[in-house]
């Protein structure tokens, strides 16, 4: 058989090149196969699954107490609000309400949990635009948030520090006190954030216009959290439907309508200074009360469906528990932010320059273990 | 013989002499160069290590760390042993790559930067060769760096490394033309490419004084340009780390890595030693005409520390650029280029030459 010689033109020849798993800028193991043409971004596709450890499945065999743990492996930068989460779906299927200084002191943690990831979004997001000294400004800020992790829960990223009905442990006796002097602490120094990047030309002009989603458009694709509200999509889970102490505390719901990378980061930036708010509402008045409801040492949901979401530093994280009763779930879905988010990663980046691409992964703040879970 | 500090000429001499009447002077000549070759050698060594070591802290200092502090005092020899461990590293060798150029690469980014170093004034006298056209032999010189690039991102058999290389030698030929333009201007000024001569004028008043305006506006520039084209600070778009790992350079290990890496901070003190001879006098000590008593204090100070005082000083300036700034793209880089500066520069050339004319300098 005679093999015919395929012709290709060389100005139609793509030039593919993996980014990744192995690349500093993907921000862990995700592989991005991008099809360039010159300098300019043709297609991406991102390959996803290197960091797969089946956590849905293995939930399948855990009691609920254990699937707690598993959580934090997910969105790690969010440990504590996807503990949250699970927490919140058992309870709400258990109908239990749980004491009131548990409301606020979860909500305390969440938002410092908030506020210890957007420190590390700016951190890495400066890196990837090549502004090394950025890493350092965000990782020493955050080294505080936690510190104060630390002195409660015991771990400082994997905090595990929710069960189903209450927390762990009662806060550190000196948490209010530490809470309150970061506050005062960060206040002061968030000013040099806008300084050193949010100011700078090269910066803006990197960031303004680029990977530009409709409102339309983030809507489609389901794009929540900040990388949403930044196309202006109201998708404030808090807002929407509060749990926890939320409905007790007044805040503001960063929208933006621009939909750039410029525009993502800056819902970021605000986002933290609103955290901030957050916590100084509810510091003060955390009720006296035990730190945790009632609970039976086997929990076992009954029959039926469960859904609550809640919003991380990334967007909605939902989690689905299905039960039949015993004390494993019979299946359980969590709708992870970060892959919903990276979804519409070709869309943004082609016809943009690998630069852009960096700089548009970089603003959806992806955090790959919970792409693949 | 009669030896000093504040003028090298009859140390030299000497040796010239010495040489001479000892031998024949074309082995005479033979032993100076070679003699030369060594000083340089051994200056490009301690000037490279030291670079290295001085960015770390400067980059500390700008991060809030304290940077190097185990090996030897305050961290002094920490990039010896950087050295010694690289020294060590095994050279991986690439598959289907180009072996010869591959290994050549190195070689010519750091040989084009050798030969820059030759043309450089140092002190009165300290001038291994003092060419009537040195100001264009040392823009001819340092542009050679970049066919080293080109060779190392082509020859690694890597898309990363060619990418990297094709956005050095876009940017390295463009920032040249700046570069060249804003070292006109003062070679309109000074009337001279001689760079021994250029020092000289600068007796009473540097060149970025006297020419004032321009001479400002062409500091600026050639500030700019020569950091991008030794690319560093936000114009390394040629490694890119966030975006190509290391671009050009990805595929070199051990001591051909050194060699990019050395060469890197040569070419960062090259630049700014060509800024500081052309712009701020060179080894000239800070004078004023009339001032007596302030000159004599300033004179006291042996002009090779002036030298790499005001090299240091400019080299500080180019660290706090890289340490603070985000990247550029490719496209922002080569507009700011071809649509700024380019013009800016020749309309400043003009401006010069008509201030020259009218003498409106001082």
């Amino acid at each position: 058989m005679e093999v015919k010689e395929k012709k290709v033109g060389l100005e139609n020849e793509e030039y593919i090149i993996n980014m990744g798993p192995q690349h500093p800028s993907t921000h862990g193991v995700l592989r991005l196969v991008v099809a360039l043409k010159g300098e300019i971004v043709q297609r991406v596709e991102p390959h996803i699954g290197y960091i797969h450890r089946g956590i849905e499945k293995m939930c399948e065999n855990l009691t609920y107490q254990q699937i707690i743990h598993l959580t934090d492996r997910m969105d790690y930068l969010s440990a504590h609000i996807n503990n949250e989460a699970v927490c919140l779906t058992v309870e709400k299927a258990l109908e239990i309400e749980v004491p009131e200084r548990v409301k606020y002191i979860r909500t305390i943690m969440s938002e410092l949990t908030r506020i210890q990831s957007h420190q590390l979004f700016w951190a890495t997001f400066g890196m990837d635009l090549g502004g090394l000294t950025c890493f350092f400004y965000g990782l020493r800020d955050r080294e505080k948030v936690l510190d104060i992790f630390e002195e409660s829960c015991g771990g400082r990223m994997i905090v595990s520090y929710n069960t189903p009905g209450g927390l762990m442990n009662d806060i550190h006796p000196n948490f209010q006190n530490r809470v309150k002097e970061f506050l005062k602490y960060f206040r002061g120094v968030i000013h040099e954030y806008d300084d050193l990047l949010t100011g700078n030309v090269i910066f803006q002009e990197r960031s303004k216009g680029m990977g530009v989603m409709t409102k339309e458009e983030a809507i489609a694709w389901g794009l929540t959290g900040p990388t949403g509200r930044a196309s202006g999509f109201s998708c404030d889970i808090r807002k929407h439907n509060p749990y926890s102490a939320y409905d007790k505390v007044a805040f503001r719901e960063i929208l933006y309508t621009e939909g750039d990378v410029f525009h993502r980061y800056l819902a970021r930036m605000e986002e933290m200074r609103e955290s901030m708010n957050i916590i100084d509402q509810l510091i003060d008045n955390i009720p006296e009360g035990p730190y945790t409801a009632k609970m039976k040492p086997v929990i076992k949901l009954p029959e039926g469906e469960y859904f609550q979401s809640v919003e991380t530093a990334r967007g909605e994280l939902g989690v689905f528990i299905v039960s039949d009763g015993n004390k494993n779930p019979y299946r359980v879905k969590f709708r992870s932010p970060n892959f919903v988010n990276l979804a519409p990663l070709n869309l943004m980046a082609r016809g943009s320059k690998i630069a852009d691409l960096v700089a548009i992964g970089g603003s959806l703040d992806l955090i790959i273990p919970d792409i693949d879970r | 013989m009669e030896f000093s500090i504040y003028d090298f000429s009859s140390f030299t001499a000497w040796i010239d002499q010495s040489l001479r009447a000892a031998m024949s002077p074309g082995l005479a000549v033979a032993i100076e160069m070679l003699i030369i070759g060594v000083a340089i050698l051994i200056f490009y060594a301690i000037v490279g290590l030291f670079l290295v070591y001085a960015e770390r802290k400067v980059c500390a200092l700008m991060q809030n760390r304290l940077g190097p502090n185990r090996v030897g005092p305050g961290g002094m020899f920490q990039t010896i042993a950087d050295l010694v461990k690289l020294l060590f590293v095994e050279l991986v060798p690439i598959k289907n790559a180009d072996k010869i150029l591959f290994s050549l690469a190195p070689y010519i980014v750091i040989i084009a930067s050798f030969m820059a170093m030759g043309a450089l004034p140092f002190a009165k006298g300290l001038h291994a060769i003092d060419l009537n056209i040195g100001v264009f032999y040392l823009m001819a010189v340092s542009s050679m760096g970049v066919v080293g690039v080109l060779l190392a991102g082509w020859a690694s058999n890597n898309k990363y490394s060619l990418i990297g290389a094709m956005r050095s030698g876009a940017q390295i030929v463009s920032y040249e033309l700046s570069v060249g333009m804003s070292l006109v201007t003062i070679v309109v000024l000074a009337g001279t490419m001689q760079l021994s001569e250029i020092v000289q004028a600068q007796q009473y008043g540097w060149f970025i004084f006297r020419g004032h305006i321009p001479a400002l506006i062409a500091f600026i520039i050639f500030i700019v340009a020569s950091t991008a084209e030794t690319n560093r600070g936000p114009f390394d778009l040629a490694e890119a780390e966030s975006e190509l790992t290391a671009g050009f350079h990805t595929e070199y290990s051990g001591i051909r890595f050194a060699f990019f890496f050395l060469a890197e901070y040569i070419n960062m003190f090259i630049v700014a030693a060509i800024a500081t001879t052309v712009f701020f006098g060179g080894w000239m000590p800070f004078n004023v005409y009339g001032w007596e008593g302030f000159n004599k204090v300033m004179n006291f100070i042996p002009p090779f520390i002036w030298f790499l005082g005001k090299t240091g000083a400019l080299i500080f300036l180019i660290m706090w650029f890289k340490w603070t700034f985000p990247r550029l793209r490719i496209d922002q880089l080569l507009t700011l280029e071809w649509k700024y500066f380019l013009p800016i520069n020749i309309i400043n050339v003009l401006i010069m030459a008509l201030i020259v004319l009218l003498g409106w300098h001082w």
